[in-house]
């Protein structure tokens, strides 16, 4: 088992020697069809955190002509750790980003993303419309992580943009990881195939105990306050039925092939009522229609100590399906029988499969690939869904599409003495969604 | 109010030095949460640790040699859900804890929390009386820390050789029928069983063998053995990888349900975690592995506790 990091190491190394155009034996040449100068793809990070530092590894891993050139970030302290931690990984030929091109702030994203050919936008998601509208105009690939939006303004400026690359050929990933994972593939291409027929109904789940807080620090201003903590804000998170559970409501739309018409709802906060957790809520439960019929169930909690599961089940009218986040899919005829059982343990990571796909599709090793349009619908069902429990009513998508419902500010106009578009009463409590009262659609 | 006072009573008894006829089985309560825990006795002694050069036991496991361990309690059971997530999800205010000047004589400045994890880790295998998994080693020996800050008494992981000797004295694996002791690949139907529902070996300890691979505090080396010290050895982690697993899992065949077998820790158990640097509470990719306690009868020196408590080590992926 050493052994293996010691050979993953190599491989890093070895890797940046060709970068560097070092001869190492000439079969490595011959194998590497990337030799001359202009094929080297420059990448930029757009959003530093864990996230944004692992993708950029992953990204620099899937394709061997591939570099660092610049790094954006709000915070000084978050973009400074992720390139600590990516030149413990790779040498300086893969990781070339000196401080002119290191972009601290509100804005910076621009700077950044202008260095690269392909760029990686791995912000909070209410800053994603922004990005990814900006990188393609300027001509860029892009990895970007889900949810691609929080807002319904968003959601539009993400669909145009997804139009716009593809008219300019540009290749979009988005991580919904499920779609680059084995056991999740394997059951589509069964469920596609016709093998438990038409599904009728399904229930999808994120229930678990919640994620992490980032309590209040006095020389905070409001805005970094929530930029810190940013999972409690909607504008920035659009909160966890999208934030987590969009992966689940995803699965719902690729294996039935639509995207609801409408939603309906409950959801609350019951636990999680700190001054620390912000606006959203800790429950939800969604119902929705899609246009050939079936019905899904959506639930998922943030609260410790309840029946906790993350999976999907879909009925259809000759089989069952149920895939788990990890490794397992099967379908199963409605006399019981097994039609397929994945187990894939040994399965590759989705999350290193995403960016090998996406570098082989700029090199023209496999077909375009734009994700963006799938992800901004699946985006827009948890919206919708979200807007269900927090409004108590049902909401079609027709009315939310046609609605110009907006949290986000436009980026380049923020500072870090900016209000934010929510703001907390004297005692430090943020105003909370009220079902009946809540109101988003004006008939 | 008389409540209070026996509990504060039953933990002073319990934090006083064992005189020898005090070495018992016993139960560790803890003071603000409904858990405990039942420690078995093990007197120490000698033993031939590892497996001997002419069976056809694994060359990780040999040579035998000769070994002899202090007397130590060990977890009845492995750390459950239940249990674990006391702890995950606990709080940490100092009034969580015993006074800062009892913690600073257990070589502890500070006690801290493992994060939540994004997803629910027991993978739909059941929490409650299920055995814990998929936390790191350095979680898992943080765990040890919290519960000793809640109990003023030194709790740690077993060392290879504790472990060892626990399951040899026990005679865990000369049972004829493993399916009476242990919840492997051939009975466990792919998945973790409660703990303790399987016969216990003569010492009285459940699932030491099978249900889930127990962390050990070693770090895992084929070569310890052939220059292991006789008394109390240990291979002090000083490297991220790999450290040593016991005693097999619910995945696992038939032959690493053994008393000698040893597993290694791998970056591979991390393969699914999409962050940078990956966590230093979880892993991703190991629903097959837990842990159980350990407490030596002699507490050891404010000094030596303080060098247990292993630095977590960043893990880049490489």
């Amino acid at each position: 088992m050493k052994k293996k990091t010691i050979s993953r190491r190599n491989f890093v190394k070895e890797s940046s020697l060709i970068t560097g155009g070092v001869l190492i034996a000439p079969s490595m040449m011959m194998a590497s069809p990337i030799s001359k100068k202009e094929n080297v793809l420059k990448l930029a990070v757009i959003g530093c955190g864990g996230r944004g530092t692992g993708a950029t590894a992953q990204a620099l891993k899937a394709d061997h002509n591939v570099k660092l050139v610049a790094m954006s970030d709000a915070f000084k302290d978050r973009l400074d750790k992720a390139y600590t931690s990516l030149s413990k990984i790779f040498d300086s030929s893969k990781i070339d980003v000196p401080a002119s091109r290191q972009f601290v702030g509100f804005g910076s994203y621009k700077k950044a993303i202008d260095e690269a050919d392909v760029v990686i936008l791995t912000t909070p998601p209410g800053f994603r419309p922004q990005h990814f509208e900006y990188a393609i105009a300027q001509g860029k690939h892009v990895f970007m992580e889900k949810p691609v939006a929080t807002d319904v303004v968003g959601i539009k400026k993400v669909l145009k943009a997804a139009k716009a690359a593809k008219e300019k050929k540009l290749n979009v990933v988005v991580g919904l990881q499920r779609r680059y994972q084995k056991s999740y593939l394997a059951a589509y291409e069964k469920i596609k195939n016709g093998d438990i027929g038409k599904i009728v109904s399904g229930q999808v789940y994120w229930n678990s105990a919640g994620v992490w807080v980032r309590p209040r620090q006095e020389d905070w201003s409001e805005m970094q306050y929530q930029m810190r903590n940013w999972y409690y804000f909607n504008w920035l998170c659009g909160d966890h039925i999208l934030e987590q559970h969009i992966h689940n409501i995803d699965v719902a739309n690729w294996f039935i092939g639509e995207i609801p018409i409408s939603a309906q709802g409950m959801g609350g906060r019951q636990v999680r009522t700190g001054k620390d957790h912000g606006e959203i809520f800790d429950h939800h439960f969604v119902e929705f229609e899609y246009p050939g019929g079936a019905v899904v169930s959506s639930q998922c909690r943030h609260q410790h100590g309840c029946f906790t599961k993350v999976a999907e089940h879909f009925q259809g009218t000759h089989g069952i399906s149920s895939t788990k986040g990890k490794v397992h899919a099967t379908l199963n005829s409605l006399d019981g029988n097994t039609i397929y059982d994945h187990n894939g343990e040994n399965d590759p990571s989705p999350y290193q499969i995403e960016h090998d796909h996406l570098f082989q599709a700029i090199r023209n090793q496999r077909d375009y690939i734009n994700n963006a349009e799938y992800g901004a619908n699946s985006t827009m069902s948890a919206i919708l869904g979200r807007m269900a429990t927090y409004s108590g009513k049902q909401i079609t998508w027709e009315q939310a599409m046609n609605s110009n419902y907006q949290i986000v500010p436009d980026e380049d106009s923020l500072s870090w003495d900016s209000l934010p578009p929510t703001i907390c009463d004297d005692s430090g409590n943020y105003p909370i969604p009220t079902p009946g009262k809540t109101n988003f659609i004006i008939s | 109010m008389i409540k209070k006072h026996l509990i504060i009573l039953s933990i002073l008894i319990l934090g006083q030095p064992i005189k020898a006829q005090e070495f018992e089985n016993y139960t560790q309560t803890v003071k603000d949460l409904s858990l405990s825990f039942k420690m078995m006795a093990v007197n120490g002694g000698s033993f031939s640790m590892g497996a001997p050069e002419s069976s056809e036991r694994h060359a990780n496991e040999k040579p035998s040699h000769e070994v002899e361990v202090d007397d130590f309690w060990i977890g009845k059971h492995e750390i459950t859900w239940e249990q674990y997530d006391a702890f995950v999800f606990g709080e940490f205010g100092p009034d969580k804890f015993i006074a800062k000047d009892r913690l600073l004589n257990l070589g502890i400045d500070a006690v801290s929390g493992a994060t939540p994890p994004y997803v629910d880790m027991s993978f739909n295998m059941g929490k409650g009386s299920f055995p814990a998994v998929n936390m790191t080693q350095y979680a898992a020996i943080m765990y040890c820390q919290w519960l000793t800050s809640k109990t003023g008494i030194f709790y740690r992981l077993p060392t290879e050789a504790e472990w060892e000797y626990a399951c040899k004295k026990g005679k865990t694996d000369s049972n004829k029928d493993l399916g009476n002791i242990g919840w492997y690949k051939a009975n466990a139907n792919n998945k973790y069983q409660k703990t303790g529902s399987k016969s216990s070996n003569s010492l009285d300890i459940h699932d030491m063998l099978g249900n889930v691979s127990e962390w050990v505090y070693d770090q895992y080396s084929t070569t310890f053995y052939k220059n292991s010290p006789k008394k109390n050895p240990i291979n002090i982690p000083t490297q991220l990888y790999p450290r040593v697993i016991r005693g097999g899992s619910w995945k696992d065949t038939a032959d690493k349900l053994c008393c000698t077998s040893r597993q290694a820790s791998n970056q591979d158990w991390k393969q699914r975690d999409p962050q940078i640097p990956k966590s230093n509470w979880w892993l991703t990719d190991a629903p097959f592995v837990g842990f159980r306690l350990v407490r030596p009868k002699v507490q050891p020196s404010k000094e030596d506790i303080k060098k247990y408590w292993l630095d977590a080590i960043e893990d880049f992926g490489i």
